[in-house]
């Protein structure tokens, strides 16, 4: 009898080999819904997300897209289905357990989230001051490192609200990457950007994605941010790095998922939404 | 009509009970770890030293109202060289507790919630769990350590003053001699007094400070939210004190003053 791989993956414990190796599964979703009182915002979603793979959720506001990033973090837990993440069912967990997931985590919060009363640097390093026991002079190379990631090296001692809304964005993804995670949430990256500052974080986004080898979900209704992050790749040469038009074999490593409703209307590649003669996409498209 | 009723009681059940949730948890980060000592000594900065000038200018200018109000009374009694004894006893049972714990409710559990909120609703508490932080170790766990522990001493601090603001008025308006004045404040206390107008200010302390974390991290509604949350906190924070502080009394008077 066929059976769907995710099908499989929800109905036995994910090792840790198979979470963490080439190909294995980061993120499963199966069957989750969830309702808000008499409103419901998830509806039977299920979905499959690979190591070192993206995907690129999109819908209108309001249809569930950050939902989903929050049931991943488990700030919220799910009326039905089951969450696996890097091994673990986050859906089962307590406070305690979900602390061990999120350690492996990284998550970019709309508008950035940093905390205003903390500068760049203390915001950057924060899980590496607090949480872990690492000696500041090897947390403040670490922090200096990532800011030169993202090019605000100079910008380390600012306070958050000297800093314009793509240079926030930009400190939230050094915030989030400090600690290597396996699997980085973008909420709303480029929301309210302009452009040609959301093309910056778009860059660095692809650059995460393509020369630390971090698995990604991007949640955002950019259509053209979104096309972007899929259909190129960061190169390193030269001791620079590169921005170029993604080959084939890497442009599927990119999925879409459209949410309407509670529910999954498209999964696949960029190409394939393009294609798809489906009235809603091709209005959400034009 | 009913459906409203019920709607509105239901609701207020489910605030009590996280309140209650929220009080344990925080008891319970107070002896385990992971411990923020360095946001504790923030806190202790923050609420105690920086509310000293305000509870102090508080405690003086009741002491000196009392002596001014009771004094004039007193003599129609032929008692006015009593007045230090009104003085003291009330500031020291009760005024000092709850006119201190009510200055502390202005300032420290108004900013508890807005900051709090704030953070909410700028997503700042979701990222601080997301960078594994429990928000409730790390926000509330301090400030309640603080309120605890530094709203007995600023009371102690606006009796005093307001002792000395008694004795200001009574030597310079009512012409009572400074010694008759200082030693008439010990003669009307006794032990139990004490105790009363120093175990208070503990329990108002807790009170304050949960109150403006609990609204505070309730708040919901981007800044129109965070003001509600505020004003919440200010005012239920405030009756509390009144209602837990007649309590208190109660139960004091019945347990230390057989």
């Amino acid at each position: 009898m066929e059976t769907d791989a995710s099908d499989d993956l929800a109905e036995r414990p994910v090792t840790r080999e198979e979470a963490f190796g080439p190909g294995s599964p980061v993120v499963v979703f199966d069957h989750v819904s969830l309702a808000f009182d008499e409103e419901v915002v998830l509806r039977d979603i299920s979905f499959t997300l690979i190591k070192g793979h993206t995907k690129l959720i999109l819908g209108a506001s309001g249809a569930g897209k950050s939902t989903i990033l929050k049931l991943i973090l488990g700030l919220i837990k799910a009326d039905r289905g089951v969450v696996w993440v890097n091994g673990e069912r986050v859906d089962q967990l307590d406070e305690e357990g979900l602390m061990a997931v999120r350690a492996d985590l990284g998550m970019v919060f709309q508008e950035g989230a940093l905390f205003d009363s903390l500068t760049v640097r203390e915001n950057v390093g924060y899980r590496l001051y607090e949480e872990t026991p690492q000696p500041l002079d090897e947390v403040g190379k670490r922090v200096e490192g990532v800011l030169g990631f993202v090019g605000l090296s100079e910008y380390i001692d600012r306070m958050p609200s000297d800093l314009s809304g793509g240079q926030r964005r930009r400190v939230a993804i050094a915030r989030a990457m400090v600690t290597k995670p396996r699997l980085l949430l973008y909420d709303e990256p480029t929301t309210g950007l302009d452009p040609i500052t959301a093309s910056t974080v778009d860059d660095e986004i692809v650059k995460l994605r393509d020369l630390e080898n971090v698995t990604s979900i991007v949640v955002t209704h950019q259509l053209r941010d979104a096309f972007y992050i899929a259909t190129h790749s960061a190169i390193p040469e030269n001791g620079r790095v590169r921005i170029v038009p993604a080959t084939r074999e890497k442009a599927e490593e990119a999925e879409f998922i459209m949410l309407r409703d509670g529910l999954i209307i498209f999964e696949g590649t960029a190409a394939a939404l393009r294609e798809s003669a489906d009235p809603y996409l091709r209005t959400f498209l034009s | 009509m009913f459906t409203l009723f019920e709607q509105r009681l239901k609701s207020a059940l489910l605030d009590v009970q996280q309140y209650v949730l929220l009080s344990v948890s925080a008891l319970r980060g107070c002896v385990t770890r992971p411990f923020y000592f360095h946001d504790v000594v923030e806190q202790f900065d923050a609420i105690g030293v920086g509310s000293l000038t305000v509870v102090a200018l508080t405690g003086l200018f009741t002491g000196a109202v009392l002596a001014l109000q009771t004094g004039y009374t007193l003599d129609q009694f032929g008692a006015r060289p009593l007045v230090g004894r009104l003085v003291s006893a009330s500031m020291v049972k009760e005024l000092g507790p709850v006119l201190t714990a009510l200055m502390i409710t202005g300032r420290v559990g108004s900013g508890i919630a807005a900051e709090l909120g704030s953070m909410g609703v700028t997503d700042q508490l979701n990222a601080l769990r997301a960078l594994g932080t429990d928000p409730v170790r790390k926000l509330v766990v301090p400030r309640l350590l603080a309120g605890v522990a530094m709203v007995p001493v600023l009371t102690v601090v606006s009796d005093f003053l307001g002792i000395a603001g008694g004795w200001l008025v009574a030597s310079v308006q009512l012409r009572v001699a400074s010694s008759v004045y200082w030693s008439s404040i010990t003669e009307g206390l006794v032990i139990e007094d004490a105790w009363m107008g120093l175990l208070k200010p503990f329990v108002l302390g807790f009170v304050i400070v949960t109150v403006g974390c609990h609204v505070g991290l309730g708040a919901r509604g981007g800044t129109q939210g965070v003001g509600r949350a505020t004003t919440k906190a200010v005012v239920v924070a405030s009756v509390a004190v009144l209602a837990v502080d007649f309590f208190m009394t109660k139960l004091m008077v019945f347990v230390l003053y057989p």
